[in-house]
């Protein structure tokens, strides 16, 4: 079908505008970072840099971007080694109950994020396991896996499976084949997975609200307490920005490496 | 010693799978599978009315009671549904025509422009997303500015309209994503033999294309419609109204404990409903 130049003309301006809905939010909140009022109304009525400053010298924030760093490490960590076991598990052998083990490891991001939230809270309730930064890591991991096993499994379906089994005419046993033959063919993998494991934790804030406990607060869970207040401290502009940056940069460099799955799972 | 463990491992290919699948396995079905399960039972036990707390094992259908009693709950079901749908129809009425620009009209090199920045978003933080929305709509944000030389004044952050423009904002690109790759894969000449039948471009889209980009859309709409029907912080931060998430939210934290458990079921069940629903266009094969 050609389309008329018409229509052509239309649907250019309708992508462009859909563009501009979906990237202009993100850039008032970079103009609002700046702003030198601190009431936060539109029109932004000056430049100044120092609402950074001050964001650099709370310790509420240090403490929160600390938390998240941490828990965001472990649980990528995590769920880099449960995702790449069951990732070989599943590419490497046929068994009995494989289809059903696979939608098992979808249903953490399959069912909403709320369900699994509570769930988890129920558990450590029924279980007296105080909430902190070990319950959020836990259930961080839960729904990281999918990302690092998704990212996984799409490479070990595309490597070539002859130089393994060249590896082990030559006489390498299956450990010095995995280690010299099958993990860097997956290098890239992980670190993408990593990556996007990492950027989801870091910006996670339904499930964790659900895990943390009073004392542990994220960086998502400081800006939410922040916003239900009535009045918004300039800061959290800042704050906000970063929290772009840091989830859109490591994304960004996974494209880069084309690890692949980049568009799902994200939540 | 590593190799004759691995040796061991090289002779019994099966145990070599249960080592691998322990882990992953034995995590998800003990913390994930297993906290399902004692949620479904929090909703079966009953709580002490002084202290409010939960009394595992003691049986009791009373917070199934009072959700039934209250036709709040259902109001707050309604709504939420209504809501998500609503969300997942918009966002297919703007995925379909940015889809089909970029899949069929635009040039390679803007169409991998394009993929990726309808890609990224979908990684820059959802909390930050939702709070530049705030600063849009609130009274005295870029909404109320540009409406104010009308006379008009900005919504405020306590509608209802809020929630379907912010989730709608926030899941679009999970729509256009599989729809593209749906358009993507209509062949060229099955276009082709529709125009030489005579089919003008909207025959053809209305007889050819969209027929062929239902299970795309039903698998965008999984996305939409589930991360709507679970969203508690949209209704929170940018309206009045509460949703399914809310009450669950609200009722962890402070009220009934059995009454959030119970109500969970509603979203499970709506999920579970639509994910028969939606496998039966087709979805799974377009994910």
């Amino acid at each position: 079908m050609v389309e008329s130049p018409l229509l052509r003309t239309i649907l250019r301006l309708f992508t462009g505008a859909v563009m501009l809905f979906i990237y202009l939010p993100l850039v008032i909140l970079a103009v609002y970072a700046f702003n030198a009022s601190p009431l936060g109304g539109w029109p932004p009525s000056g430049f100044t840099v120092n609402w950074f400053g001050e964001a650099a010298g709370s310790e509420a924030i240090r403490e929160a971007l600390m938390n998240s760093l941490i828990v965001a490490s472990i649980s990528t960590v995590l769920a880099l080694i449960l995702g790449t076991l069951a990732a070989l598990a599943m590419q490497r052998y046929e068994f009995f109950g494989k289809s059903a083990i696979s939608f098992l490891f979808v249903l953490p991001i399959a069912l909403p994020g709320v369900v699994t939230g509570i769930s988890l809270q129920s558990s450590f309730k029924l279980f007296g396991v105080d909430l902190g930064l070990h319950t959020i890591v836990i259930a961080h991991a839960t729904f990281c896996v999918v990302v690092a096993y998704n990212n996984v499994v799409a490479r070990l379906r595309r490597l070539p499976r002859s130089p393994e089994e060249a590896s082990a005419d030559l006489g390498a046993d299956s450990w010095m084949t995995f280690r010299r033959i099958t993990l860097p063919g997956m290098r890239t993998a992980l670190l993408s997975g990593g990556l996007l494991a990492f950027a989801l934790s870091f910006d996670e804030v339904i499930v964790t609200l659900f895990a943390a406990g009073p004392g542990a607060r994220t960086l998502p869970v400081w800006v939410f307490s922040e916003l239900q207040r009535s009045y918004q401290l300039p800061v959290v502009n800042v704050v906000a920005l970063l929290l772009v940056l840091v989830s859109v940069v490591p994304v960004w460099i996974a494209q880069r490496i084309g690890g692949g799955e980049i568009a799902r799972g994200g939540r | 010693m590593i190799r004759r463990i691995t040796g061991w491992f090289n002779r019994h290919p099966r145990t070599t799978l249960r080592a691998l699948l322990a882990g992953p396995l034995g995590w998800i079905s003990i913390v994930y599978l297993g906290s399902l399960l004692i949620l479904l039972m929090h909703a079966f036990w009953s709580k002490d009315s002084f202290t409010g707390k939960v009394e595992p094992f003691n049986w009791t259908l009373d917070a199934f009671a009072q959700i039934l009693s209250n036709s709040v709950y259902l109001t707050i079901a309604l709504r939420t549904i209504g809501i998500a749908m609503l969300v997942t129809i918009t966002a297919a009425l703007i995925a379909l025509p940015v889809a089909y620009y970029m899949a069929r009209i635009a040039s390679p090199k803007a169409r991998a422009l394009l993929l990726i920045a309808v890609t990224m978003p979908l990684w820059a933080s959802y909390l930050v997303k939702i709070y530049a929305w705030r600063t849009i709509l609130q009274s005295n944000g870029l909404l109320g500015w540009l409406l104010s030389p009308f006379g008009l004044e900005g919504p405020g952050l306590t509608e209802i309209v809020n929630t379907w423009l912010v989730l709608t904002y926030l899941w679009l690109p999970y729509m256009i994503l599989p729809v593209y790759a749906g358009i993507e894969r209509i062949p060229n000449s099955l276009l082709e033999a529709s125009a030489d039948l005579g089919g003008r471009g909207w025959m053809t889209f209305r007889r050819v294309i969209f027929p062929q980009l239902i299970p795309a859309l039903a698998a965008g709409s999984i996305f939409t419609f589930s991360l709507s029907i679970g969203d508690y912080i949209v209704p929170d931060l940018v309206s009045d109204a509460k949703f399914i998430g809310n009450v669950i939210y609200d009722n962890s934290a402070l009220g009934s404990f059995p009454v959030a458990a119970a109500y969970s079921f509603v979203p499970i069940g709506v999920m579970i409903a639509y994910l028969f629903f939606a496998r039966r266009l087709g979805a799974f094969e377009s994910l």
